[in-house]
């Protein structure tokens, strides 16, 4: 998924950090609430078949039916409860696919907001069910009465769709977001890997780092990050060939020095700009820093433009 | 000369090694759980996370380095929800929830209580006059599955024998109690959740179960079993109905977030409203055990009318007792930390 169809949200920590959460999509979340009935049944079919071939010998009808039926509410909402409170905001469903509720304010996830969005279950999920396995009632309009509770049931199952944070009924009267977690790694530092030994030859002058702002840094570290294939090859090509043109570069450039330039010029221009916006002149893209370098002024005042196409002019 | 320029290279030379310790840390809680982690892991895991917060805020600042960034993001995020997760020590909360959340917060819905009661009872003084006045009306009100025989055609001796019927053995009094138990919670919870449709559902049902109970006791009037009907249903129904109104106030709580939020927008009433109401509920739940296990036991082993009566009364004023009197002490400021907000 593109990082422009990704909803992020900003939780702001007690200290005081915001730290940022990706909204699960509502595809994700209906898988996971597909496992998680999927695991239902199938403990309530290994139940069912426990019932009538272990429990009913040994503990005879009555108390064997008793369990049944109290297993049966287990069931429904406490099992989504119950795996929320033991794991953090996850059920057998969210875990595998990694995602969680956290509560929209911030702060520990309280059992009363986890009781309130399960509870909530009955009527936007078990009911539905109950509604479409039932078959209409046997009555002067039962059939009219019957498709208005199927369409006015289905109204609470969709409601995710309908709300810019994804919220089924249930997150609304929790308080509680399900986002996604994803496991982000540590890559190293490009500035490190810049090949050091020919920084003598790579040297650029302040109006040549002048060229650039951070969104064009940025996309800059996207390509020298990207994986080794011929696309990526092509892409550092172009994208060195608009540089050298835009910076003026005279020096000797060979096909195999094409890393080591990109490379010596990213370093060299985070380098640069990261010492501006210490300065309190951070410059957001390539116009900002034109701007900044013929006439200086502080803060970026200009929008961050379209990272993407700042390379395409 | 590039080298003494790039702070934010050395500060994250300086600072990795805390992080993938950190990140360690939380990939085993993640995987396996807090209790697995040592003592001396789980106290490092605020210390470092604190640390990874205030990474991330100075990386902000002084790194363009955007993986940097995003990693940073990520594990904050994740030591986050390990740090601040759901707390641990349920049965302590269940403690306070009994002793002071319940009753509290029973308190502070009165309102809404009450309308459900008013409903509830309303809806049963109607049942009972207008089936008094006409039996025609008991059919409309009671489905012939629910009435099980206990019409408004059944002699005195039919009537009395659905009263005090032999007790059936004791094992089967479980099946009987659970049945009760899930079906009544379930009903309890979906009065919670339906108010979320602005309570009207609520008020119907409310009202459905008032007219309900009327007309069945019309019935049982009209042969003069009035108070051996009356007892046979308090030595449960004292305990079942207060947690049925209880859920239906918890329904109309809820809907009043909807209706008038206040001055919040309505989502941050209907979070607010959302928590307290799921106590209600979850107290009400409870309650549902005891009733279950009352009529399912107590009412069968129990045959006579006065101890019948005698017991739902007990019931009744404990409960308004409860509902009155705990709860009230203030919470120490150590325990509003615990608990948050």
């Amino acid at each position: 998924m593109s990082p422009d169809l990704v909803a992020r949200r900003t939780i702001e920590t007690p200290e005081g950090v915001g730290v940022v959460v990706e909204l699960a999509d509502i595809g994700t979340r209906a898988a996971a609430l597909m496992i998680d009935l999927t695991i239902i049944v199938c403990l309530a079919l290994v139940g069912g078949l426990l019932w009538h071939w272990v429990l009913t010998p040994i503990f005879g009808t009555h108390a064997s039916t008793a369990l049944l039926v109290l297993f049966s509410f287990f069931l429904r909402c406490p099992y989504f409860l119950c795996f929320e409170l033991r794991w953090q905001g996850q059920t057998p469903g969210k875990r595998l696919l990694g995602l969680r509720v956290v509560d929209r304010r911030g702060g520990a996830l309280s059992p009363t907001a986890l009781a309130a969005r399960n509870i909530m279950r009955e009527v936007e999920v078990f009911l539905p069910v109950a509604l479409v396995l039932s078959p209409p009632p046997n009555m002067s309009g039962g059939t009219w009465w019957y498709s208005s509770a199927l369409v006015w049931a289905g109204i609470f199952a969709v409601m995710p769709v309908f709300n810019r944070d994804r919220l089924r009924v249930g997150d609304m009267v929790g308080g509680t977001w399900v986002v996604s977690t994803r496991r982000t790694a540590l890559e190293s530092d490009l500035t490190k890997t810049a090949n050091t030994h020919r920084t003598d030859v790579f040297h650029f002058t302040t109006a040549q780092l002048n060229a650039y702002g951070i969104a064009e840094l940025q996309v800059l570290e996207e390509v020298l990050r990207g994986p080794h294939t011929p696309t990526t090859r092509n892409t550092k090509n172009e994208v060195c060939d608009r540089i050298r043109a835009r910076i003026g570069w005279q020096g000797p450039l060979f096909a195999a020095d094409v890393d080591d330039f990109l490379s010596a010029y990213y370093a060299a221009l985070r380098a640069h700009l990261e010492r501006r916006a210490l300065f309190g002149d951070r410059r957001a893209d390539k116009h900002a820093a034109a701007k900044a370098s013929t006439a200086p002024t502080t803060g970026d005042s200009a929008p961050r433009a379209a990272r993407q196409t700042a390379w395409d002019e | 000369m590039a080298d003494e320029a790039l702070a934010s290279r050395r500060f994250r030379e300086e600072r990795q090694e805390s992080w993938r310790q950190l990140e360690a840390l939380v990939r085993r809680a993640e995987r396996d759980g807090l209790k697995r982690l040592e003592a001396r892991e789980l106290l490092s895991i605020p210390m470092l996370y604190r640390a990874c917060a205030s990474s991330l805020s100075v990386a902000r600042s002084i790194s363009l380095d955007a993986s940097l960034i995003a990693y940073l993001e990520s594990l904050t995020s994740r030591a986050y929800f390990v740090v601040y997760g759901v707390r641990v020590g349920l049965r302590a909360l269940a403690g306070t929830f009994v002793a002071r959340d319940f009753p509290a917060t029973v308190r502070a819905a009165r309102w809404p209580i009450l309308l459900a009661a008013v409903l509830l009872f309303g809806g049963a003084a109607a049942g009972w006059t207008i089936t008094a006045s006409d039996s025609a009306w008991f059919e409309a009100f009671v489905g012939a599955e629910m009435a099980g025989g206990r019409t408004p055609a059944a002699t005195r001796e039919e009537l009395a024998a659905t009263l005090f019927d032999k007790p059936p053995p004791e094992e089967a009094l479980a099946a009987f109690a659970s049945f009760l138990f899930s079906n009544n919670a379930g009903v309890g919870m979906l009065c919670f959740a339906l108010g979320a449709a602005f309570g009207v559902p609520v008020v119907l049902l409310m009202v459905y179960n008032g007219l309900l109970l009327g007309a069945m006791c019309a019935v049982f009037s009209g042969k003069g079993l009035t108070v051996e009907f009356l007892a046979w249903l308090a030595i449960h129904g004292t305990t079942e109905l207060t947690a049925v109104v209880i859920c239906g106030g918890a329904g109309f709580h809820l809907a009043g977030a909807m209706i008038d939020p206040g001055r919040r927008s309505r989502l941050v009433a209907l979070a607010a409203h959302g928590r307290s109401a799921a106590v209600l509920v979850l107290g009400a739940v409870l309650m549902l055990l005891l009733a279950a296990l009352l009529e399912g036991f107590g009412r069968q082993w129990i045959t006579d009318t006065a101890v019948r009566a005698g017991v739902g009364g007990a019931m009744l004023a404990g409960w308004c007792a409860y509902f009155a009197c705990c709860g009230r002490q203030r919470r120490s400021a150590e325990e509003t930390a615990r608990l948050g907000r």
